[in-house]
């Protein structure tokens, strides 16, 4: 692991660059802000201050704040690297499976698309045999059906599967 | 006197069988989010509050807080074992914590750190017992402008306090702010920053936040880094407890000094993590021993411990008085108390007494239980995390899902939970604190309608923040807290030249 990670070690996005990616998404989101400020009204009418007062001066503070990081990260650039590929490419092995999750809960219900998760993970992570992934996937969800559902009585989403079983 | 009157009535609440039954569970699941990576005391009281949504509000700030108490005790255990810090604030207790592990002293340094988590959440108690009060009964008589100047002194000390770029925290801060104004405007009844989508019109929840920056957003930081455990043994037996505490009173100047720097951190939101890495550093100099600190000084434990249980604890002492968390975990619960209907800040004292002592009075059994709890079962705790990660990382994002969705019964929620968490993970990469924009997605309404009711009083002049002495010192406060960094670099100068 350390030789292989020695080998790699330059390969990767630069931290400057991914900084600047950061400040560039804020100062959008700033930007943002302050259009639906303005679309509300910022000055003053006859309940005081307009809705868009506040959030106004929050936007015109981000984007300041920004600008000035913007300035000291170009001062302090450097070579560092975010992270390794290998590494983007263990974070990127969770955001892929749970967006898929999370795009799946309407449809599946949380309780299928919970056992579908872990099974994937089990297999493509931990390379389990079947048996213990069947047994952890499937004892999960019914082990949260049973927690939240009967005991603290807490209604969660539910697919055709759980229709089917009528619960 | 009354205070003391009131707290054994609060008393009398937490011994009904089912609150401690309450209690027990919340210290247990409490210590498993600390020993798990990824859950950690905020989004793990975050995931856990739905839970809540079916029991009286008492019952349901003892079960929240002893989660608390709970992930605070267990935070140690990982770090001393594994050396794997289980939340933030413990990373200062691996550095003497493991190397004791390493020497086969692995029973020595649980106990110490547990015994002064204890202590430093103890003292915090009584603080919160004695002064809380006092500050409530005081804040009571704040208008709209002392309101808006408390805000402003909190947000200040973040600022002029974390270690981060303070132009980062700025960043951070007004974009929690800017979220928490989007959806219904609660002055004008006007709708702001939705820009028509119906999704947006009740706004960004802080929970959905809470979970998926530090919930979400920690799995994929462990991800990147590759976990590997490689652990100590757990074992721990009567005799080393009592052979430890034996040898505790000997660093009680320590012990002190620890338990004052959390509060005070505590009070003024700086949080556990300072408070604990201050603490070591002072001790470290301070000890005789101070050379050895680093290779399994016992002193090395009791410092950091001590100082993160004090500030902890200490933070709930604003949430509760005035309605100002210091703290993530601190803001988490007084979202709860907001969903019970209970309006936080120093009305509590007055309208729900049985609900304020009874949480205080919990804090004292619940740390003492929590104490108990963890000495007894620490093999049982320290073998979760011989659990693969690949099957408790899915496992996490489960309950992250399940309890994103539980807020408000809502799918779109999730989807926000999971945008959250990948922004989280940028963010702490790149070096902006998260505890600033969670409070400030909290405060905002409360932060922003005050500041317009004072505007609204003036007819719009700033002055109305200078208009009388506490309000005018309170705002003084603030702008010193703000600049702080630069006041320091200046008296340094000035010294230096004096003595040039």
């Amino acid at each position: 692991m350390a030789e292989k990670s020695q080998h790699t070690r330059l390969a990767g996005p630069s931290h400057t660059g991914t900084e600047i990616g950061v400040v560039a998404f804020m100062t959008l989101f700033g930007a943002i802000v302050i259009g639906g400020s303005l679309q509300v009204g910022i000055d003053w009418g006859v309940e005081g201050p307009k809705a868009g007062f506040f959030p106004f001066y929050l936007g015109v503070l981000i984007i300041i704040s920004s600008a000035v990081n913007f300035v000291q990260i170009m001062m302090a650039r450097s070579d560092a690297l975010f992270a390794e590929w290998g590494q983007l490419r263990r974070v990127l092995a969770v955001v892929v499976p749970t967006t898929i999750y999370v795009a799946l809960i309407p449809y599946a219900g949380i309780y299928l698309a919970s056992a579908l998760l872990i099974a994937a993970f089990m297999k493509w992570l931990g390379r389990y045999g079947w048996s213990l992934i069947v047994a952890v996937s499937a004892g999960v969800p019914i082990a949260t059906y049973l927690l939240l559902e009967r005991w603290f009585l807490i209604p969660l989403p539910k697919g055709p599967i759980e229709d089917f079983l009528g619960l | 006197m009354e205070e003391i009157v009131n707290l054994f009535h609060g008393f009398a609440v937490v011994l009904q069988p089912f609150n401690i039954m309450v209690m027990i569970v919340g210290i247990l699941l409490g210590v498993i989010i600390g020993v798990l990576p990824g859950l950690g005391g905020a989004n793990g009281v975050a995931i856990l509050l739905p839970l809540t949504f079916s029991m009286s509000p008492t019952s349901a700030i003892i079960m929240l807080s002893c989660i608390y108490w709970g992930a605070l005790f267990g935070g140690a255990i990982t770090s001393i074992l594994f050396n794997i810090p289980g939340e933030p604030w413990s990373v200062a207790t691996t550095f003497d914590g493991h190397p004791m592990a390493r020497q086969g002293r692995a029973g020595e340094a649980l106990t110490a750190a547990f015994t002064s988590s204890f202590v430093g959440a103890l003292f915090a108690v009584i603080v919160i017992t004695l002064v809380a009060p006092l500050v409530a009964r005081f804040a009571l008589q704040f208008g709209p402008a002392e309101k808006f100047s408390v805000y402003f002194l909190a947000f200040c000390s973040f600022i002029g306090m974390s270690k981060e770029p303070p132009f980062k925290t700025v960043a951070s801060m007004m974009i929690g702010f800017a979220l928490a104004t989007v959806g219904l405007d609660s002055v004008t009844g006007q709708l702001r920053l939705t820009f028509g989508f119906t999704e947006l019109l009740t706004g960004f929840d802080f929970l959905i936040a809470v979970i998926g920056l530090f919930g979400i957003g920690e799995i994929l930081l462990t991800m990147e880094e590759g976990l590997s455990f490689r652990g100590g043994n757990a074992r721990i037996n009567a005799k080393v407890v009592f052979q430890t505490w034996a040898e505790l009173p000997r660093y009680w100047v320590t012990s002190l000094r620890s338990c004052v720097i959390g509060c005070w951190m505590g009070i003024t939101p700086a949080g556990a993590t300072p408070a604990s890495f201050m603490s070591y550093g002072i001790a470290k100099r301070m000890s005789k021993r101070g050379d050895n600190f680093g290779n399994g000084e016992i002193e090395g434990v009791v410092a950091p411990e001590t100082a993160a249980h004090a500030a902890g604890t200490s933070a709930l002492l604003p949430m509760l008085a005035l309605g100002v968390p210091g703290s993530p975990t601190a803001a988490v619960l007084l979202g709860g108390l907001l969903i019970w209907g209970l309006q936080p800040g120093p009305l509590l004292f007055v309208e729900q007494k049985e609900f304020v002592w009874g949480l205080i009075a919990s804090m004292y059994l619940g740390n003492l239980f929590g104490l108990l709890i963890v000495l007894t079962c620490v093999p049982l705790f320290a073998a979760i995390l011989r659990i693969p990660f690949s099957i408790i990382a899915p496992i996490i994002l489960v309950f992250c899902a399940i309890g994103a969705y539980s807020v408000h019964n809502n799918n779109f929620d999730v989807v926000m939970m999971l945008v959250f968490g990948v922004a989280g993970y940028f963010l702490k990469k790149c070096n902006y604190p998260l505890a600033p924009m969670v409070l400030a997605i909290v405060l905002g309404d409360k932060a922003e309608e005050s500041f317009r009711q004072s505007l609204l009083g003036s007819q719009g002049s700033l002055t109305v923040f200078w208009s009388n002495g506490l309000v005018g010192t309170i705002m003084a406060l603030g702008l010193i807290a703000l600049f702080w960094p630069l006041i320091q670099e200046a008296w340094v100068r000035v010294r230096a030249m004096a003595t040039a």
